[in-house]
């Protein structure tokens, strides 16, 4: 294979492939916590984390396995990764572990992580697979963290609602109440709510697309994984 | 060869399975001890809206019973039972509750009694009821849960105990009236069964020290 060039990896992970607007891998998780701000910025952190260490760790040891046990080491890796973090964020950020309750563990689920492994990290060296792991989790998060806004605040008419949560204390001052006495709008909050914002996201991406001028067709590294989603 | 290659293969996933297994460990080894704490620390905050710690100077979160009542605590599951005294002298006790009949689902509660039978406080420990709706019985979202501050079995009378669609003097929510109904119930039969177990809530056996120190 040959080397990727880091622009088009961080192209490719923040805007072109981004794992929630194109790809469309993880939407389980996504969909879920999306209601707030700060859930969505905590659990689009943990799957960056775990993108990154997993990429790491899956290119620094793609010489050393055989081909049969691909599969079953990268699982092993990622499940591994996400129970540490797990463990460590209701340690050290109990009440955003309690909120993101289930989600969390969920991250193993995600197929963007297993499909980064086996697409990007297995076969390219540390560093351009550190880079990927980190533009996708990065552009992930992007994405959560504005479905997030959305929904928050059309939902409740606020912005990094509980921000106490993942800053402490300090992070009372960071929560902006946009509409006082707002009465709330329920379809936001709700799952409908989460599908049609990922819509329009995706709709307004594909208008920006279209819009700019036709580059010449972007070498797509990683085809959509397709037969990955679950 | 194939068996040769096979052994091979089998030793390298089985030390990627140690490596990956050992780092879980460490991990669990380096956190347990604070999760402990912070779950603790959890649990004291939630109790502490209802009764203040001044009010008593006992361990709380570990001064606790188990008891079991289908009929009023709404499940056939021990439920924990957690003591507040002071100098000896039963203070309050918080119920855990459960409100079988949600909109969706069972409903947790803490309820903390005063030994006089006087509601200190009511909360929500989980739910799943309809955001924006339901969900209303999280204060959290309103303050309706801390409408119960003050009743008891007497105040007010059993008529009364009730949302006001049913005749009673506890408010329903604008399009959720389950999720308040089912709440008021599991409120209610957890002063019936406090009043009628009391003394056996406190009861503080040497010999019964083991059992009413299990938190399960």
């Amino acid at each position: 294979m040959t080397q990727v060039s880091y622009p088009t990896i961080i192209r490719d992970g923040l805007w072109s492939n981004n794992p929630a607007l194109v790809q469309i891998l993880g939407l389980c998780p996504f969909l879920a916590v999306t209601n707030t701000v700060i859930n969505g910025l905590g659990l689009g952190l943990a799957t960056m984390l775990t993108l990154v260490l997993s990429n790491v760790t899956v290119s620094l040891i793609r010489n050393a396995v055989r081909p049969e046990i691909r599969i079953p080491v990268f699982v092993l890796v990622i499940a591994s990764f996400v129970t540490a973090i797990e463990l460590a964020m209701n340690a050290f950020f109990h009440e955003l572990y309690n909120i993101l309750g289930i989600f969390i563990p969920l991250i193993v689920t995600n197929c963007s992580i297993i499909a980064r492994a086996e697409a990007f990290a297995s076969k390219n060296a540390v560093g351009p697979s550190f880079v990927d792991g980190f533009t996708m989790g990065l552009g992930f998060t992007g994405v959560l963290v504005t479905l997030g806004a959305m929904r928050e605040l059309l939902g409740q008419g606020t912005l990094f609602a509980h921000a106490n949560l993942m800053f402490g204390e300090a992070g009372h001052w960071l929560t902006i109440t946009v509409f006082d006495n707002y009465e709330g709008f329920l379809l936001a909050v709700l799952p409908p709510g989460a599908f049609l914002g990922l819509g329009l996201l995706i709709a307004i991406k594909n208008v920006i697309d279209a819009r700019r001028k036709p580059e010449p067709a972007t070498v797509q590294t990683m085809p959509v994984d397709a037969g990955a989603t679950a | 060869m194939i068996i040769r290659h096979m052994m091979v293969t089998a030793v390298l996933l089985g030390i990627f399975a140690i490596i990956g297994t050992g780092m879980v460990a460490y991990t669990y080894d380096r956190t347990d001890e604070r999760i402990a704490v912070n779950e603790r620390e959890a649990l004291l905050r939630s109790l502490h809206t209802m009764v203040p710690p001044a009010m008593y100077d006992n361990d709380l979160p570990s001064d606790t019973i188990t008891v079991t009542s289908k009929e009023f605590l709404g499940t056939n599951k021990p439920v924990t039972v957690y003591r507040a005294r002071k100098d000896g002298k039963p203070v309050a006790a918080i119920l855990t509750p459960i409100a079988p009949d949600g909109y969706n689902g069972t409903i947790k509660l803490l309820v903390a009694i005063g030994y006089h039978g006087n509601i200190f406080g009511v909360r929500v420990i989980s739910h799943h009821e309809t955001p924006g709706l339901g969900d209303a019985v999280d204060v959290d979202k309103s303050d309706w849960i801390k409408g119960f501050h003050g009743h008891s079995l007497g105040s007010p009378d059993e008529l009364g105990w009730h949302v006001k669609r049913d005749g009673g003097i506890f408010d329903q929510f604008t399009g959720a009236t389950i999720t308040p109904r089912a709440v008021v119930k599991a409120v209610y039969n957890s002063l019936q069964y406090f009043k009628s177990h009391r003394d056996e809530l406190f009861i503080t056996h040497k010999d019964s020290t083991d059992t009413a120190h299990d938190p399960g």
